[in-house]
């Protein structure tokens, strides 16, 4: 048999399609993992982000943040986090939890950074304007800074999210669950099929991910500034993504 | 809740995985690397070509690296190309994306200068527009470094035979959580990234002078 004969025998086997270990469940362990810890990266990040565009204030420890969050390999994380994870709990702390620290930890420079440099990029006649007009700072922040600059925090929301989706592979290396279970026990299986209908699920997942939040920055585009897209206002360095 | 005693008998096998990760590293960086440069200058002069080599990149660096490695396995075996293939892959993106990003930085008026003044093409692209694209290159094997530093780890779970420090991580994990191990490789491995990154803040500052003198400029 070949790959693709195999692959496509895996994927169609009903025996995938049920139970605790099928693909039903597996991706719905993966997108419940990813959705918490993207949620409380953004609990963490955005307020930050958005306070440290706006007052201009904290923008240099921002970025040493982000840069040394960004330099960290994801295994060390996951592997770091579980001494801590397990005072916490003795059964998830050795599982899932460390894994949900790392996707935290790694999800935090690109919502930072985005954020802040979203907001700090908002042209300032904007926002004096809005002064003017007698907008108080809380305002002005969310009535006129946030939506100019909302294609750029959803970049790194989109960032975080791919990377979060790729980290809850690795996780499940330490017997988080996931997409990622095919592809570890294929490996110690020697079954090529599972190996391959598990790159295809992972694969699948990260792809409509990044298309599924990269739709959304485009919504959030003003239609206003919709013309003006290859001006300076959308050619603000994205913090570049990288692979996990 | 460290085992001192693991750790004194293992300095050899730590030294070992330490070197194995930075050759790893090297050795994808490099190659990754040697084939940007080409596909970027490709870019840089036949836009066409651009477009598609950024798609085909994109859709390439959401794929997470477990999934290239674990397809590689069935293709080219546990061997040192499929720790290699997907470095070098993920290289691409980013340093293709700079060495572009680079070129097109310099500003039209010198190299209209450089073409006035009779540089050839191939003079023009040495003598000029490189040297002037330095600092984008630059940061780019910065970021491509690190990330790579950070995948070796993962190149572990192709086989006990790579994976540099992340062997010490994974293995630790099969032995029940023996977090000395695991610790010997997390730490160590976070330290080479972050060396890796202040080695080449390092260099940026150095072959950029200019960005201090302004700095001392602007503050005086």
């Amino acid at each position: 048999m070949n790959l693709v004969t195999e692959t496509a025998a895996w994927l169609t086997n009903p025996a995938q399609w049920a139970g605790q270990s099928g693909i039903p469940n597996r991706l719905l362990e993966h997108v419940l993992i990813a959705s918490i810890s993207l949620g409380i990266a953004l609990l963490l990040a955005l307020p930050a982000g958005l306070a440290i565009g706006h007052t201009g204030r904290g923008a240099a420890a921002a970025a040493g943040v982000a840069n040394l969050g960004r330099s960290l390999p994801s295994l060390a994380v996951i592997a770091i986090a579980i001494p801590v994870t397990v005072l916490v709990d003795p059964v998830l702390g050795g599982t899932v939890l460390p894994t949900l620290v790392a996707m935290v930890v790694l999800a935090i420079p690109p919502i930072l950074v985005n954020a802040y440099t979203g907001i700090a990029e908002v042209d300032r006649d904007l926002v004096e304007a809005g002064r003017g007009m007698g907008m108080r700072e809380r305002q002005i922040l969310a009535r006129i800074e946030l939506p100019v600059a909302l294609p750029v925090v959803l970049g790194g929301v989109r960032s975080a999210a791919v990377q979060i989706v790729a980290t809850a592979t690795l996780g499940a290396i330490f017997g988080s669950g996931g997409l990622g279970r095919f592809l570890v026990d294929g490996i110690a299986q020697n079954d090529d099929g599972q190996v391959f209908g598990g790159v295809v699920l992972v694969a699948g997942l990260a792809i409509a991910t990044e298309v599924a939040v990269g739709l959304l920055e485009r919504l959030a585009r003003s239609p206003g500034l919709r013309d003006r897209r290859k001006g300076p206002a959308a050619v603000i360095a994205p913090q570049p993504q990288l692979p996990v | 809740m460290i085992d001192w005693s693991w750790l004194a008998g293992h300095l050899d096998a730590i030294a070992y995985r330490t070197l194995q990760h930075v050759y790893l590293a090297v050795l994808g960086v490099a190659i990754g690397f040697a084939i940007s440069f080409v596909l970027a200058l490709a870019a840089a002069r036949y836009r066409v070509l651009y477009p598609p080599i950024s798609a085909l990149s994109g859709i390439l660096f959401t794929i997470p690296s477990l999934a290239l490695f674990a397809a590689l396995i069935s293709l080219t075996g546990f061997s040192v190309v499929t720790a290699e293939v997907p470095l070098v892959l993920y290289t691409l993106v980013i340093l293709v994306r700079n060495i572009v990003a680079g070129l097109d930085a310099v500003p039209v008026d010198v190299v209209e200068a450089a073409d006035g003044m009779g540089h050839s093409r191939r003079q023009r692209l040495w003598r000029v527009e490189l040297p002037l694209a330095l600092p984008l290159i630059v940061a780019g094997l910065r970021l491509a470094t690190v990330s790579t530093i950070g995948l070796v780890t993962i190149t572990g779970t192709i086989s006990d035979a790579y994976g540099g420090l992340g062997y010490f991580i994974l293995d630790g994990y099969h032995r029940g959580n023996f977090l000395t191990e695991m610790y010997a490789g997390a730490v160590p491995s976070i330290v080479l990234a972050l060396a890796a990154d202040l080695l080449f803040v390092r260099l940026q500052r150095r072959i950029t002078p200019w960005t201090r003198v302004r700095a001392t400029e602007a503050a005086s």
